[in-house]
């Protein structure tokens, strides 16, 4: 189906930004190059005359295709709704107290009725809809059938509305009551039948995702593990870049199984594991992370996982320890970071002035950015740099 | 005196790597594959610890210690994996366990986790020590036995510490106590941890696993 953004002439869509309803009066002023809002009034004027309005609004949202739409939906502008109800309500009452045309017309409204059933009822045979459905939650399984109700409560209510203004609902009263049986023993001869058709469906859905699941697995798999293997048969030859190989996939391979999903790129304890990842790679020393609490990462935050960095790289390049130990700890009013190697330490008070990496690009942007590290080390004791930074708002 | 132990792990590689590296302090009395021939060990050659693989076939290192552990045995574990989850991580220490440190340990280290259990001490990894402290920091519940559902603060710096990489006797140093009360401390913790009824240990444990 051609979508309007590659037709060669503009097609009547529903766009799904900016759209009050379903976007019908949007698409289809961009359609005629006129206000929305002209539309919408023009839409329910028709309404106060016999209803015309929503039918017509009804059939159109049918049969126009919905514009496609990356990203999440946006929310519709719920005041605006409210305002054309209010106005449509206002309109309604003023025809009335004039007694214009809406008398002897409650047979349209009940087709109006009917129409705005079949419309909720349509909407669940949208295939994109549905399939939105199958993956989705519980709750919304739950609101499908509130909706499919709801319609069906509407297109019964319109019918019988439609025969009782016609003053047929006495005759129709027999026909009724027969059909009403009738649909009632198929229902009952059916029920089993469609019980085990939909476990079946159910079960075949289940099969599905965990194809789906299994074959996401062998996808990661494939790309990085096999990939590696082949990378390290490939540099036998040298141990260090056979190190880097395993230890850089081991990590992956971690954070694939083992990470909490929700631990987004912008925490705390995300990026310390990423600026420790990246030294590892850089340097070769692993570094052992462990990260109590988590927290966004704001400005001051970053200074102290860069400042966290530069130590582990300073552990890693000059103390020529076997791991340097990472521990991240993020309390309610201050976050804190402690960078621990068993290496040879130094002496702190003989480094030399032009020395920036401790000086400047830990204490010094730690300081300006009102947090404190210090560094405590000796020459064959280690070091262990703590790092300190008060949480903003607190 | 020696300490005799029992190897249970799928991977042949790994028990021989394990078996070689031990100091001489320690005698490697077995090997076991999986769950039911490590519970027939156990029982037959009675070692004073099992280094109990988390993940093997027939219900892992959880079902060797329910089994053994159920039937009164004395018998103690030392819980070694590759696995940093969470949930297998607090399973086995909830299981029994009185320890649990990851395959990457070199083999002093090892052999000196191994002698602390075969003491009746816990040794705690540092990133068994971190997830304590975050299981333990929540505090949306009441703790149901304060007792057994919060740390101390001496408990908390002592895991603090081990988190940072700190060993056991650094730890003393450092707080000024001895090594042996170190050692009470983390044997209380690994208490609390195995006993604590506290609802979102587990929950924590889980949660952290929804990928």
């Amino acid at each position: 189906m051609p979508t309007a953004t590659n037709a060669p002439y503009p097609r009547l869509a529903r766009p799904v930004e900016g759209r009050l309803l379903a976007g019908v009066a949007q698409g289809a002023a961009a359609q005629l190059r006129l206000d929305p809002v002209v539309l919408r009034l023009a839409f329910v004027l028709l309404t106060i005359i016999n209803g015309v309005g929503v039918v017509a609004y009804a059939a159109l949202w049918m049969f126009t295709p919905s514009l496609p739409h990356s990203g999440p939906r946006p929310a519709r502008d719920w005041g605006q709704v409210a305002a054309y109800a209010a106005i449509s309500m206002a309109l309604l009452a003023f025809t009335m107290l004039i007694g214009g045309g809406t008398t002897g017309s409650f047979g349209t409204w009940a087709i109006a009725v009917v129409g705005i059933g079949g419309l909720v009822l349509w909407q669940q045979a949208d295939t994109a809809r549905r399939q939105r459905w199958m993956r989705g939650a519980v709750q919304q399984v739950r609101r499908r059938w509130v909706r499919t109700g709801f319609g069906l409560l509407l297109v019964v209510v319109g019918a019988i509305g439609f025969l009782a203004a016609s003053g047929e609902l006495a005759a129709a009263r027999q026909g009724l009551a027969f059909t009403a049986v009738v649909v009632g023993g198929i229902a009952v001869i059916a029920a089993p039948y469609i019980t085990v058709l939909a476990r079946e469906l159910q079960n075949e859905r289940r099969e599905r995702i965990r194809q789906e699941e299994r074959a996401e697995v062998a996808a990661h798999v494939h790309d990085s593990v096999l990939h590696t293997l082949t990378l390290i048969q490939r540099n036998a030859h040298d141990p260090r870049e056979v190190l880097r190989l395993a230890r850089s996939q081991e990590r992956e391979l971690r954070n694939w199984l083992y990470q909490p999903k929700e631990d987004a790129d912008a925490t705390v304890a995300a990026a310390v594991r990423r600026a420790a990842a990246e030294v590892e790679d850089e340097h070769g020393v692993p570094i052992e992370i462990v990260c109590v609490g988590d927290a966004d990462l704001t400005p001051r935050l970053n200074a102290l996982v860069q400042a966290a960095r530069q130590a582990m790289v300073n552990a890693a390049k000059y103390a020529e320890a076997p791991v340097v130990s990472v521990y991240a700890e993020v309390e309610p009013d201050e976050v804190t970071v402690f960078v621990r190697d068993r290496g040879k330490g130094f002496d702190l008070d003989a480094v030399p002035p032009d020395r920036m990496g401790i000086r400047e690009s830990i204490i010094g942007r730690m300081e300006r950015n009102g947090g404190s590290a210090r560094v405590r080390t000796a020459p064959g004791e280690g070091t262990e740099v703590t790092l300190t930074m008060r949480r903003e708002g607190s | 005196m020696t300490v005799r132990v029992l190897i249970v792990d799928d991977h042949r590689l790994f028990r021989s790597g394990v078996r070689a590296e031990l100091g001489p302090q320690i005698e490697v009395v077995g090997e076991a594959e999986d769950v039911d021939s490590a519970v027939a060990a156990i029982n037959e050659l009675k070692p004073d610890v099992v280094l109990l693989d988390v993940h093997m076939p027939g219900g892992g290192g959880q079902e060797v210690l329910r089994r053994v552990l159920g039937q009164g045995s004395q018998v103690r574990f030392l819980a070694l994996s590759v696995s940093d989850a969470a949930e297998d991580v607090i399973g086995v220490i909830r299981g029994g366990a009185r320890g649990y440190v990851t395959k990457t340990i070199s083999g002093p280290e090892l052999t000196d986790a191994i002698l602390r259990v075969a003491d009746g001490d816990a040794v705690f990894s540092p990133r068994l020590a971190g997830f304590v402290l975050d299981a333990f920091a929540s505090t949306e519940a009441p703790p149901i036995d304060p007792e057994l559902d919060s740390l101390t603060q001496r408990e908390r710096e002592v895991l603090r510490l081990i988190a940072r990489g700190y060993a056991y006797k650094e730890i003393a140093k450092e707080l000024f106590i001895s090594v042996k009360t170190v050692e009470t401390h983390v044997s209380s913790v690994l208490r609390k941890l195995q006993l604590s009824n506290r609802h979102e240990l587990s929950r924590w444990a889980t949660a952290r696993r929804l990928v």
